[in-house]
């Protein structure tokens, strides 16, 4: 909008981009690992992964909504084309836009539950959804680890890099660039965050609300799906078990520290990157430092609660402001 | 001991920005009706949350039994004897009866368990002594607004309340529920309780109470025995000024054709073969009694409700409106009743708010154009005086009178040409009304066809070129400007259909 708010959006990530870098002091100064240029491709190839699941994440989250079926969407995706594998099909194209389709397609039968059968919140939808992707994924794959070894077409996406640089991450960018413009800058973007604030509102104003929030789920669905195909690359299979991970939380996690909230008309992509770069730092940082896994999810359950935290207050510092400012 | 049970001296209640309440003063009398009347605005509820303690008044004192006072909280305010009933009924609705009445005050038997035996007698012995036999196990949802409220007043009984304050209770009540709710008033008046009995209807007033005290702006009025009021002293000293300056009334030049044209509209329940014209350069006012389907009428021609039969024509055009988005696009726009619920997204700026109902008129193809908004929006700020820092500023922040004119706002930039304003002064400042009624003064002028629903007797009479009187989701009068039944008598019979 105007310059203003343009400024005081810069302003607001300076909190969490110096959390970013702070962290990453820290941890180039506890292990000389850290800033190796393989780390740190390392780290982008990890951020990747969960940088898709919370695009999805973040749009349900504006919409004051939630999708706790990214994570198990994603394995599933990946299972779809593991099953078309098993099934003696090796065409990369039909592989990717198989899996792609049923991800999207599970995101369209989310948004439908929620807009059109009219079920109440999403979280309760999308965590039935997660048990049956779970259970598809395994059915479909019979329980067993499919290997993409020597499809190279589908591992492309979660493996290839440029001179070390992840194509995977090169891949996140350009899909955070074009949703920012879509979010800010266009009618649909506002339409988001508005029928997020208020649904009956948004409707009275002309605008389908059914129809922007099915559209929501959607895109959640298919960046679950291009998550699901980079996991591929990554691991070379895919398997089912993978979908009771906590990937969801992750994703919550990456919106909440990029200053996204749960009743939601707030977020912004900027925010969502490097809410997940710093999951992904810490992620690496334990493993360069061998913390055990139970420390690891000390700490990374501390560092979410305490977002919230520092977003709560946050608003009550804005609060106190305004009201400062009125007297 | 002192006069009065409860007594409020020079009390001043400041809110950032506004003085809500000055040197406020009221006296209540044990075993006496109290009434206490004032426009939208005037204080009523700033002086019913100091009383309560949910506010702490910056000056003055208050006293109970001759005893000063000081409310920290509502805790304070209930211990000391003074209970209220609330317009908006906090009822926990799945929860019984008893459960309501006994929130917060648990009876415990010995073993330390709550002893529901003896909570549902006293809740039953309670409710029959307020004239309702009720069985205190059913969920409170389960009855009516009547039977609720009086579980409230059971509240204010059982913690042998000295003061019960009742807030426009009679507002979403049937004519019955009326009737039993002052019979209930007077018993315990006659047991020794003070009643604050504040209501926007002065024929309850003269009904019920034993004087009335009036508020206007924030400021003490005038308080007399109800024999020594009248109809019109009471408005005006509630008004203090003359109808002329309250609503400032101007004349468009109505279109020779309709602009809208509504036959035999039907929704099962709801409406009955409603059929009117709305013609441009004149505001078409909808009188009526609450629930009377004034409102339902305006939400099926904008789409929002399904219609079970019926047609609309605009500019003599049959048009088949199925969402609101399709009578947005027939020109049609829709100030709701509920500002906060159905007009505004309160987490969002001003900006986002003013182009929310025209979002493709404010894009270049694919994009916002954020030149075009910027300038438009800090038009419409302008011309409607939004009192705000800026175009970011969070709608929620604003104050009710310029919440309402931000969505005026917004249906200005739709470029429609039926305006439909569902109670547009509800619940904002009297200087603000008469910005809203300058607006449709302005929209009239341009030929544009506004449709007011109100339920604001002075506000029809003040601002219509016609009225449209409805009864149980059917027209039942209509009169015209200047000829002799377009006044309070005749609209109030069309509505009540005496």
């Amino acid at each position: 909008m105007s310059k203003k708010l343009k400024n005081s959006g810069l302003m607001a990530y300076a909190g969490t981009f110096g959390a970013l870098l702070v962290l990453c002091v820290i941890l180039a100064i506890a292990s000389e690992n850290f800033l190796k240029y393989t780390n740190l491709m390392s780290v982008l190839k990890q951020t990747s992964f969960n940088a898709l699941l919370s695009t999805g994440m973040l749009l349900c989250l504006i919409t004051a909504g939630i999708d706790l079926s990214v994570g198990a969407n994603a394995t599933f995706s990946a299972c779809i084309a593991g099953m078309l594998v098993m099934n003696g099909i090796t065409n990369p194209f039909i592989l990717i836009v198989g899996a792609l389709g049923c991800g999207a397609l599970i995101g369209f039968i989310n948004g439908t539950l929620l807009t059109r059968l009219h079920l109440p919140h999403p979280f309760v939808s999308t965590l039935g959804m997660k048990n049956v992707l779970w259970g598809v994924a395994l059915l479909v794959t019979n329980s067993q680890m499919i290997s993409f070894s020597g499809n190279d077409g589908v591992m492309w996406l979660g493996s290839a890099t440029i001179g070390g640089f992840p194509i995977s991450f090169i891949v996140v960018v350009i899909i955070y660039v074009i949703m920012h413009v879509l979010l800010t800058r266009t009618s649909l973007g506002r339409s988001i965050y508005c029928a997020g604030g208020n649904m009956e509102a948004t409707r009275l104003s002309g605008i389908n609300s059914a129809n922007v929030l099915t559209f929501c789920y959607t895109v959640s669905g298919l960046m679950a799906a291009i998550g699901g195909i980079v996991s591929i690359g990554r691991s070379g299979i895919c398997n089912g078990a993978n979908a009771i991970q906590p990937y969801d939380t992750d994703a919550i996690a990456a919106c909440i520290i990029g200053g996204a909230s749960f009743s939601g008309g707030k977020g912004t992509m900027v925010g969502t990157m490097l809410g997940a770069l710093i999951i992904a730092v810490l992620r690496n940082g334990f493993a360069l430092l061998s913390f055990s896994s139970a420390i690891q999810n000390m700490v990374l359950g501390l560092v979410i609660i305490g977002a919230v935290l520092l977003d709560v207050t946050r608003q009550k510092m804005d609060a106190k402001a305004r009201r400062m400012a009125t007297k | 001991m002192s006069e009065y049970v409860v007594e409020l001296r020079n009390a001043t209640k400041r809110f950032p920005g506004v003085v809500a309440m000055r040197n406020m003063h009221l006296e209540v009398k044990p075993g006496e009706i109290l009434g206490l009347i004032g426009e939208n605005g005037a204080g009523k509820s700033t002086l019913i949350k100091s009383l309560t303690g949910v506010h702490q008044i910056d000056e003055g004192q208050i006293f109970v039994d001759g005893v000063e006072q000081h409310f920290k909280s509502p805790n304070d305010s209930a211990n000391a004897g003074i209970a209220c009933v609330y317009q908006e009924l906090n009822m926990e609705k799945l929860l019984s009866i008893t459960d309501n009445i006994f929130i917060n005050k648990w009876i415990k038997g010995k073993n330390g368990l709550l002893d529901y035996k003896t909570m549902h007698e006293k809740a039953r012995e309670v409710m029959k002594s307020l004239g309702q036999d009720v069985d205190p196990t059913k969920a409170a949802g389960t009855f009516g607004m009547g039977i609720q409220q009086m579980i409230e007043i059971a509240k204010a009984v059982l913690i042998d309340a000295k003061m019960i304050i009742m807030d426009e209770p009679t507002s979403s009540l049937g004519e019955k529920e009326v009737e039993q709710l002052m019979k209930t008033c007077r018993s315990l008046r006659d047991r020794g309780v003070g009643i604050v009995f504040v209501s926007h209807k002065l024929e309850e007033l003269f009904e019920l109470c034993d004087r009335v005290t009036v508020m206007r702006d924030g400021e003490y009025v005038d308080t007399r025995p109800i024999n020594e009021w009248d109809n019109d002293s009471l408005v005006t000293a509630m008004v203090g000024r003359t109808l002329e300056q309250q609503f400032p009334k101007e004349y468009g030049v109505k279109s020779k054709e309709p602009l809208l044209k509504v036959e035999h509209l039907e929704e099962m329940g709801v409406l009955r073969d409603v059929s009117f014209e709305a013609y441009g350069g004149e505001i078409l006012g909808f009188a009526g009694l609450v629930g009377a389907g004034r409102t339902e009428t305006m939400r099926a021609i904008f789409g929002a409700d399904k219609i079970d039969g019926g047609k609309i024509y605009i500019k003599g055009k049959e048009v088949n409106i199925k969402s609101p988005r399709d009578a947005i696009r027939a020109g049609i726009a829709f100030l709701t009743e509920d500002r906060k619920g159905q007009g505004l997204v309160l987490a969002q700026p001003i900006v986002t708010n003013m182009v929310l109902a025209n979002l493709k008129g404010f894009s270049n193809g694919l994009f916002l154009n954020f030149g075009k908004i910027t300038q438009v929006v800090a038009e419409r700020i302008k011309e409607l005086r939004i009192k705000t820092p800026s175009a970011d500023e969070i709608a929620g922040q604003l104050s009710g009178g310029n919440q309402q004119k931000v969505v005026i706002g917004k249906w200005v930039n739709t470029d429609a040409d039926i305006f439909i304003f569902d109670e547009p002064t509800r619940g904002i400042d009297v200087g603000a009304k008469v910005e809203v009624y300058n607006v449709m003064n302005k929209l009239v002028k341009d030929g544009k066809c506004v449709i007011m629903v109100s339920s604001e007797m002075p506000e029809i009479l003040g601002m219509s070129d016609r009225i449209i009187v409805m009864r149980e989701g059917k027209i039942t009068g209509t009169m015209h400007r200047n000829t002799d039944n377009f006044n309070q008598e005749d609209i109030m019979k069309a509505a009540w259909e005496v």
